[in-house]
């Protein structure tokens, strides 16, 4: 085609009958199809109602921040309208578990369903840091999921050291009693911490030392320990003696771990949670550790 | 290529308006029938009642949003089987391409609802400024009086079947009676009069006004259409063969007694009067067309008044057009390689989903096993590991299962907060036509060789109807 010969935008292709646009790329080209009318006008339409998008939506960026639009929205506060609806929600929930007593939550299935949900979630946001997810627990760190207690794994006693906690100075009902650190203190002799270190493994069916003196290691248990862990090492609950004859332990029972508890003392503590958290909360937390498995 | 050239070219192609003139056939009576048909199922299936007992809705079909739950008849459908809508819309496709292969657009031109409520608002439209030449003068003519009433009235009766429309989508979300007063009395939810809003709207706006821009502009089917048609598939046709050359009637008269050869077409144009997308049928199947057969009424009138054979436009395949010209009689298969794939493809997802459908248990169980901790040592030594069960009832009755766990030698199973039978299995009651989830604990007791994992078989009994389900997890040992 000569080059110098723009094919007009109105000239008809032969072909087909339809007008051109005068596109044309090495002889081929391109016909005009435009649009109906309202398709334009709707692409008008959505120019238009961009522009109402924003006067009344947050849209501007400028140096710190952005226009805020002529209705106030944000996401932020739409956020925090949510939540404040989610609150509102659960406290009217929530009433019932006021109400209630933790043998009533137990057998209403509807109450023990929204305290096993808010206890789970509370035990998420407080208690996991120490016991772990899903109450897995660690080393000095009692596992929930278990059915050994120290102190006590009806609900009462859970509530009890839910609100007041275990060794809390600021609180009068708090679980106070705690391991002396034998050793430490020179209440035992070296030679008597290693007696009754292996006896305590006799107790609980482990292997002994073979050079250790078993008879004096019961004596000095019967003497020393047995006030608080019973003359045949199954712990109390009213002092927060565990049982070691079990097979659960919270430091370990291998020989160089007792040893180092008759030595040292034990005396793990956890935050009274009545200051801090809600009646309401606590009683649901209360059902949840409860159900993990071990609950008596 | 010139740029500056391209400026002066039209931003838009200005639609023709479409007059299209009444006509009087076997195939309008038949859209007639239909349409009665379709609005009849539209505007009154909600009010349909389906008896499913005490604890459920007794609408025979009933999208419930708010409890995610669908009812059709006989069918509950919940979330998670939503792959039966899935198969309802493969099966819709499969049928929509053999209804294609077999005679064209049958949907397009008679089930649509685009074309069912674009011609009832013709209906209305002639009612009131008469056929195609009266409406043609009175938009041409200046503003009157009578052209206002007669204008204002047309759309203030479209407006109305349009609300009608939206008031009759609502009510399959909801339990139609009540809703009905609710609206009635001012009292529906908001969102009820917000979709009524928006289907009047679109009723108003696509059955009124975008008429066939919709077909041509916006529906995809058209183009689909195009792809998956062949030459032996039945569709509107012009039969040029016949009507070509076009002549008046007096000439092709003086032709045939000449000797000569004369079409029957006499060029009156009344296909193209009478065609809803304003085409001329005559210039071959066209992505336009959809197919209502208006056309054949229109022109089988015209051949009857001048004496001629009908059906010079008829439901006609390119085949036979070709066939006729070469001398050959013309022959309809309708049973084609691609007919059959269509069929043999509807019956195997239809039966696959009716045997889905009819063996589907009413009863449901899934298992997830507590990761922290995998598993438990309790004072005595036995192991114990953590799962949530959830169990699922799709009966309109509270139905007691008794949970059971095999697997392993002396396992145990309690669950948390729930009651037991008297051989210790713990019971979950299962409120009607819900789920319940619960903690259920495994244990088994020391000295029982365990692998590091192991398979166990939890089993779910309804206690009054029998019916069992299984499935099975993994218990964990150190």
């Amino acid at each position: 085609m000569d080059p110098h010969h723009e094919p007009h935008s109105h000239e008809i292709d032969a072909h087909t009958g339809i007008a051109t646009t005068g596109h044309e790329w090495d002889g081929i080209r391109e016909l005009n199809t435009p649009l109906p009318r309202w398709w334009l006008g709707i692409f008008y339409a959505t120019i238009v109602w961009s522009i109402g998008y924003w006067i009344v939506y947050p849209s501007w960026p400028l140096i710190s921040g952005a226009t805020r639009g002529v209705i106030g929205y944000a996401t932020r506060a739409a956020i925090a309208d949510d939540m404040a609806e989610l609150q509102a929600r659960r406290a009217s929930q929530a009433a019932g578990l006021t109400q209630a007593s933790l043998e009533q939550i137990k057998a209403d299935p509807n109450l023990f369903r929204i305290a096993m949900a808010q206890g789970k979630a509370a035990f998420g946001d407080n208690c996991v840091a120490c016991h772990g997810v899903g109450g897995a627990g660690g080393k000095g760190f009692p596992n929930l999921n278990d059915d050994d207690w120290l102190w006590g794994g009806t609900p009462d006693a859970i509530q009890q050291t839910l609100q007041h906690g275990i060794r809390v100075a600021t609180d009068s009902d708090t679980r106070i009693s705690q391991m002396p650190a034998f050793g430490r203190d020179g209440i035992l002799k070296r030679d008597e911490i290693v007696a009754v270190a292996n006896h305590v493994r006799a107790l609980a069916g482990l292997p002994t030392d073979a050079k250790a003196d078993l008879a004096r290691g019961r004596q000095i248990f019967a003497d020393t320990c047995a006030a608080c862990h019973g003359p045949q090492g199954k712990g109390n609950q009213e002092m927060g003696a565990p049982n070691l004859t079990d097979a659960i332990t919270l430091y370990g029972m291998d020989l160089p771990t007792i040893t180092e508890t008759i030595t040292n003392g034990r005396g793990g503590v956890m935050p009274a949670w009545g200051p801090r958290l809600d009646p309401t909360t606590i009683k649901a937390l209360t059902v949840y550790v409860h159900s993990l498995g071990g609950g008596q | 290529m010139s740029v500056s050239e391209a400026d002066d070219l039209p931003l838009f192609a200005p639609s023709k308006k479409v007059y299209p003139q009444s006509v009087s056939g076997p195939f309008r009576r038949l859209k007639w029938g239909l349409l009665v048909v379709c609005l009849a199922i539209y505007y009154l299936l909600p009010f349909l009642r389906w008896d499913r007992g005490p604890n459920l809705p007794d609408q025979a079909i009933l999208l419930d949003l708010a409890h995610n739950r669908f009812y059709f008849f006989f069918i509950e459908i919940w979330p998670q089987e939503v792959y039966y809508f899935t198969g309802l819309l493969v099966l819709a496709a499969f049928v929509l391409f053999l209804m294609n292969a077999v005679a064209g657009r049958i949907w397009c031109g008679y089930l649509c609802p685009q074309t069912v409520w674009t011609d009832l608002f013709l209906a209305v439209e002639r009612a009131f400024e008469g056929d195609r030449r009266e409406r043609m003068q009175r938009d041409d003519a200046p503003w009157s009086a009578d052209k206002l009433w007669r204008k204002g009235a047309k759309h203030l009766v479209w407006l109305m079947i349009a609300w009608w429309t939206g008031g009759a989508w609502v009510l399959y979300f909801a339990d139609a009676p009540t809703l009905v007063r609710q609206l009635a009395t001012l009292t529906a939810p908001g969102m009820a009069y917000v979709w009524i809003g928006i289907l009047t709207f679109t009723t108003y706006a696509l059955a009124g006004h975008m008429r066939e821009q919709v077909c041509k502009f916006m529906c995809p089917w058209p183009r689909i259409q195009a792809a998956l048609t062949d030459d032996e598939a039945l569709n509107v046709t012009y039969r040029y063969d016949r009507g070509e050359p076009r002549v008046s009637v007096k000439q092709a008269a003086r032709l045939r007694a000449a000797g000569q050869p004369a079409g029957d077409c006499v060029d009156c144009r009344q296909c193209i009067a009478v065609c809803p997308t304003g085409i001329d049928i005559r210039d071959g199947a066209q992505l336009d067309c959809i197919q209502c057969g208006l056309c054949i009424d229109a022109c089988d009138t015209v051949m009857d008044k001048i004496g001629r054979p009908a059906r010079l436009i008829g439901y006609d395949t390119e085949a036979n057009l070709k066939r006729r010209q070469d001398g050959l009689a013309p022959v309809y298969r309708p049973l084609r390689l691609r007919t059959a794939i269509y069929a043999a493809l509807i019956l195997l997802v239809g039966g696959a989903m009716l045997y889905q459908l009819a063996t589907r248990s009413t009863v449901g169980i899934s298992v997830l096993h507590e990761r922290t901790p995998l598993f438990v040592r309790l004072h005595d030594g036995s192991l114990r590991n953590a799962y949530t069960v959830r169990l699922l009832n799709k009966r309109p009755e509270t139905r007691p299962f008794a949970l059971s766990v095999a697997g392993l030698p002396g396992i145990g199973v309690e669950a948390v907060g729930v009651r037991a039978t008297a051989d210790f299995r713990p019971v979950i009651d299962v409120d009607p036509d819900s789920s319940r989830e619960v903690r259920v604990l495994v244990t088994v007791p020391p000295g029982t060789p365990l692998e590091q994992s192991q398979v166990i078989t939890f089993t779910a009994s309804d206690l009054f109807a029998g019916e069992v389900v299984r499935t099975q997890d993994h218990f964990i040992a150190p």
